[in-house]
């Protein structure tokens, strides 16, 4: 581990020089899906995380050829410096990070902060729908070391083979309320997996949307007993606030074994027998 | 184009806190309203002014707010 920033934050600084640079391409993606077209990075592409950053048939990740023709028709290859921001403190630009780490790409990096520093630093926004020129880009083999299934985190709720962390709110992780306030409920039960620790996301944040520091990362997660030890898998609702923890871990923070459950609690939520653990 | 007239506000609406923030760009002020935690956007509207964004907004998000359940642990 190193207690530096990582090649994988970019500034706001950085994004306003850079981000029309031949070999790069800064991409928004928000939790809300019509946000980019109330203004964002001028030159940035916009990807729609419930159209294009999933399989819209089957429960999962966007596949390997869809992912090529998004990439693709976005003017990215296989080189192409990927610069991801979002609203929410980067929760969907976290999501599309890890599904690009999953398919091998090897440059992917997130403007710290995102969306609300880039708008609360009065940075010029545009309304135009930028095209690209078209480019090949050709997925690896997906690498689902990254990815925790429901059967590994079953195991690993046995047997304590892996650290689990619930990032939802204290009030979802309880089961006080099935989902965020105002947003529909997805699950049967509330609760949280057995022997999870809770530590919501937005405590790997600063105000101004911002990553903490090394320190105050490791301190936090210290505090749990999560130390990098020991594997560790996140979960949440739907997979993307954690998805964004397992971007702290995995990448500020340097852990090795670090799982996205994507499944998350509205596939643990609504199994049949399966134990719960309330409050 | 640079937003201006930015706000952002904590308030509680059907006994649920939110933000509210607001900005204009060019002439369209633009209001979403998103739950305190985690932060996910509840409704967004647009305004020919910040009065009309945010009522909409507001309106939006008070009714879907008042559908959430709490349950006893």
């Amino acid at each position: 581990m190193a207690a530096t920033i990582p090649n994988v934050l970019v500034t706001t600084d950085w994004v306003a020089q850079h981000a029309t640079d031949a070999g790069v391409r800064v991409v928004e993606v928000d939790v809300d899906t019509t946000a980019y077209d109330q203004g964002h990075v001028p030159g940035a592409a916009g990807w729609n995380w419930t159209t294009e950053l999933c399989d819209t048939l089957v429960r999962d990740i966007v596949p390997a050829d869809k992912l090529e023709s998004l990439l693709g028709r976005t003017g990215i290859d296989n080189k192409t410096a990927i610069v991801l921001y979002g609203d929410n403190n980067n929760w969907f630009a976290a999501w599309a990070f890890w599904q690009l780490k999953i398919y091998g790409h090897d440059d992917v990096r997130i403007m710290d902060g995102g969306r609300k520093k880039w708008l609360a630093e009065g940075r010029q926004l545009s309304t135009d729908k930028t095209s690209f020129p078209a480019a090949k880009y050709k997925a690896k083999v997906p690498d689902n070391s990254l990815r925790a299934f429901l059967p590994e985190v079953q195991q690993a709720m046995k047997s304590k083979s892996a650290a689990l962390v619930d990032v939802r709110s204290p009030q979802e992780f309880t089961g006080e309320i099935l989902s965020p306030p105002g947003l529909p409920e997805t699950c049967q039960r509330g609760g949280h997996i057995p022997g999870a620790k809770s530590i919501p996301w937005g405590k790997n944040c600063n105000d101004d949307g911002t990553f903490k520091s090394f320190d105050e990362l490791r301190s936090l997660y210290g505090a749990q007993g999560i130390t990098g030890d020991q594997p560790v898998i996140a979960y949440c609702r739907i997979g993307e606030r954690s998805s964004l923890t397992w971007f702290a871990l995995k990448h500020l923070l340097g852990f090795n074994n670090v799982k996205n459950y994507d499944g998350s609690w509205t596939e643990w939520g609504n199994l049949v027998g399966i134990p719960v653990e309330k409050p | 184009m640079k937003p201006d007239h930015q706000t952002s506000r904590r308030e509680e609406l059907a006994g649920w806190p939110v933000t509210i923030d607001t900005y204009r760009l060019g002439e369209v002020y633009h209001c979403t309203v998103s739950n305190a935690d985690p932060g996910a956007r509840i409704a967004r509207a647009d305004g020919s002014t910040r009065e009309e964004a945010e009522s909409r907004a507001v309106e939006k998000a008070t009714r879907y707010l008042a559908q959430t359940r709490r349950f006893t642990t």
